[in-house]
């Protein structure tokens, strides 16, 4: 039995469906992500997980022990909130301790389980600081300490970073993770930003309108995304209409040109689809993947420089294609108007 | 810009003038009582009445129960308005604002019709002034409590400590109070000052508070009232100077440096 269960949830508010048909099972210590556009049912699920909401329909089981009525606060569920939410009028060593002294734990045992949890967040310094001499940054991770400081059950994250700038953001991300799989705790990780899902899950959900659209590894999301949803919404993507020539063999024209797909195809000839390529499958060279490779050529349309990357375009007739190549300071990067042929294994051709 | 300049100037000017000349002549006054000499004798005999201090003392008495059944109605109330019914905020501010639109005699005169009289007889209670006094606190207080609520994140706050195992009880006490110091304590001198020189209820009901007493002083002396003006005008303007001193770099998340 999983360790964390949602079983068939729903939750309506009112009229409006904000969760629907909900099921997920989580193992003891994995790290889950749910993943979705604003307003897909992510922070509604958490909180019912959490138990600031109850489920209108369905079940949610932790450790095997029905909680879907409990109040929150008997849940020993730990909570990080993208406010952060310390409290304002006690230090950080007081904010750490809140659940323990709540616990009517003694003050040995809290001024350990304090520093402890000072030491995992390496903050040892900020013991005596109140939330307002700190940054948003060492204010989230006092919080994170806070909510591991009861040894939770599960630790449950509601978009945690997104209040801060980027470069924190991946830091702290990746302190997250590493404390996570430190102490193995199970955790449920909100967010609408895909590069945090796909770096730091086990396994990652994709919501759409209060439904779960595909769960899975982040290489299977990535790599074999089941809906179209799924496939735009996670990574970016080149979309284009292409004409069906051929089901049987998977041979389609895009602008004209043929070019193949690995599968065939469950439509019949003269059909329109929607083919979907992901740019860093584009090369401005030829090397077949395993199924044999696909061209279009075309013209340059736009160049955009990046940074570490250059983002080029390129226009078939109507349909139009970009690829991100590395910046190279020796090489002169593709000139608008130039022609261009770019190259794709066939493989990475999905019809969405 | 200049012209403009000139008559802002103007008018600050005038009001200035018409609030200070009627108080620097009533504290001129206040210092006259000794013929040709300025001097503290009309404080010195007011401090030294036994009626000003038993008034005063009895006043500070109401006023601190006030303030105590008044913080202990409205928290619980505007936090949970907050919380989880601001649907009603509406109403609960209007009903705040009642003593505002009805005058303090229309209510007094509703108190003892209706407690003067079985089942409840409480005109005999200082509880009945007490909660006359707390009910004219309400807008004072609740919008005190109200910004201070406002400055928090109430929902997240309550969450976290709920998700930390925190019941209600615990919640108020430990987060929800703490984090409203500075409102409370602005909330405490407002009641304070409103209490301390009530008149009506205070009269009506028949308690001998400062406010009755410094009505009957006025009617039978001269010089003794100014400076009890002057006194009770220094009270209030020092609660006023409190709550900025208070209130002053202290934005809402930064209360917790004044433990
Ligand atoms: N208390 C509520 N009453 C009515 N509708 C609600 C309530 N809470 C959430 N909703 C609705 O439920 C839907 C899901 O909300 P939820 O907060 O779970 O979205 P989300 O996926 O977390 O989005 P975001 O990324 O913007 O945080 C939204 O359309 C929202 O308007
Ligand atoms: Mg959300």
């Amino acid at each position: 039995m999983a360790f964390l269960e949602i079983n068939n949830v729903n939750k309506r508010f009112g009229q409006f469906v904000a969760v629907e048909d909900f099921n997920l099972k989580v193992e003891r210590g994995e790290f889950v992500s749910f993943l979705g556009p604003s307003g897909c049912g992510k922070t509604t699920t958490l909180r019912m997980v959490a138990g600031f909401e109850m489920p209108t329909e369905g079940e949610i089981l932790i450790s095997g022990a029905d909680v879907t009525h409990k109040p929150p606060n008997q849940r020993n569920v730990g909570m990080v909130f993208q406010s952060y939410a310390l409290f304002p009028n006690m230090t950080v060593a007081d904010n750490i301790g809140f659940g323990l002294k709540v616990a009517r734990k003694g003050k040995d045992e809290i001024a350990k389980v304090v520093d402890e949890m000072l030491a995992l967040i390496h903050m040892e310094s900020f013991r005596q600081r109140y939330p307002y001499q700190m940054s948003g940054g060492q204010q989230q991770r006092v919080a994170l300490a806070r909510a591991l400081a009861i040894h939770p059950q599960v630790l449950l994250l509601d978009e945690p970073l997104s209040a801060l700038d980027a470069k924190i953001r991946v830091e702290l991300r990746t302190e997250i993770r590493a404390i996570q799989q430190k102490l193995g705790i199970t955790t449920i990780y909100v967010t609408h930003d895909q590069e945090e899902a796909l770096s730091l899950s086990d396994r990652i959900v994709v919501m759409k309108d209060g439904h779960i659209e595909q769960v899975g590894s982040p290489f299977q999301i990535y790599n074999f995304p089941e809906t179209p949803f799924v496939a735009s919404f996670v990574g970016t993507l080149n979309v284009v209409d292409a004409v069906v020539r051929d089901p049987q063999s998977g041979a389609l024209t895009v602008d004209g040109q043929e070019i193949q797909t690995a599968q065939p195809l469950s439509v019949s000839a003269g059909q329109t689809v929607r083919i979907a390529v992901r740019p860093e499958m584009l090369r401005m060279t030829a090397n077949s993947g395993s199924g044999g490779t696909n061209e279009l050529s075309g013209t340059v349309d736009t160049v955009t420089f990046l940074g570490s990357i250059v983002r080029v375009q390129v226009r078939l007739e109507k349909s139009k294609l970009f690829f991100d190549m590395f910046n190279n300071p020796h090489l002169v990067p593709p000139q608008v108007g130039e022609k261009l042929t770019v190259y794709f294994p066939r493989e990475a051709c999905l019809v969405v | 810009m200049k012209r403009s300049r000139f008559w802002s100037w103007l008018w600050i000017g005038l009001g200035i003038l018409y609030f200070f000349i009627p108080l620097l002549a009533t504290l001129n006054f206040s210092l006259r009582m000794k013929k040709d000499v300025i001097s503290l004798m009309a404080y010195e005999k007011v401090l030294a009445d036994p009626g000003f201090v038993k008034s005063f003392t009895f006043s500070a008495e109401m006023a601190f129960f006030t303030i105590l059944a008044s913080m202990i109605l409205i928290v619980p109330t505007a936090y949970w308005v907050h919380l989880r019914l601001p649907q009603a905020k509406p109403i609960v501010e209007f009903i705040t604002l009642l003593p505002f639109v009805i005058p303090a005699i229309v209510l007094v005169f509703g108190l003892i019709r209706i407690f003067s009289r079985p089942p409840f007889v409480l005109t005999a209670s200082p509880a009945l002034l007490v909660a006359g006094y707390v009910v004219l606190s309400f807008p004072y207080m609740y919008r005190a409590v109200d910004n201070g609520l406002r400055a928090m994140d109430v929902r997240s706050l309550t969450e976290a400590a709920q998700s930390l195992g925190a019941g209600w009880g615990t919640i108020l006490l430990k987060v929800i109070f703490p984090n409203l110091k500075v409102a409370l304590l602005s909330g405490t001198f407002l009641t304070f000052a409103i209490v301390i020189g009530e008149l009506t209820l205070a009269s009506l009901l028949a308690w001998p508070a400062l406010g009755p007493y410094m009505a009957l002083l006025g009617q039978n002396r001269a010089y003794e009232p100014a400076a009890l003006a002057i006194m009770s005008f220094a009270l209030t303007w020092g609660m006023i100077g409190l709550i900025q001193v208070f209130t002053r770099g202290t934005s809402g998340t930064a209360l917790g440096g004044m433990k």
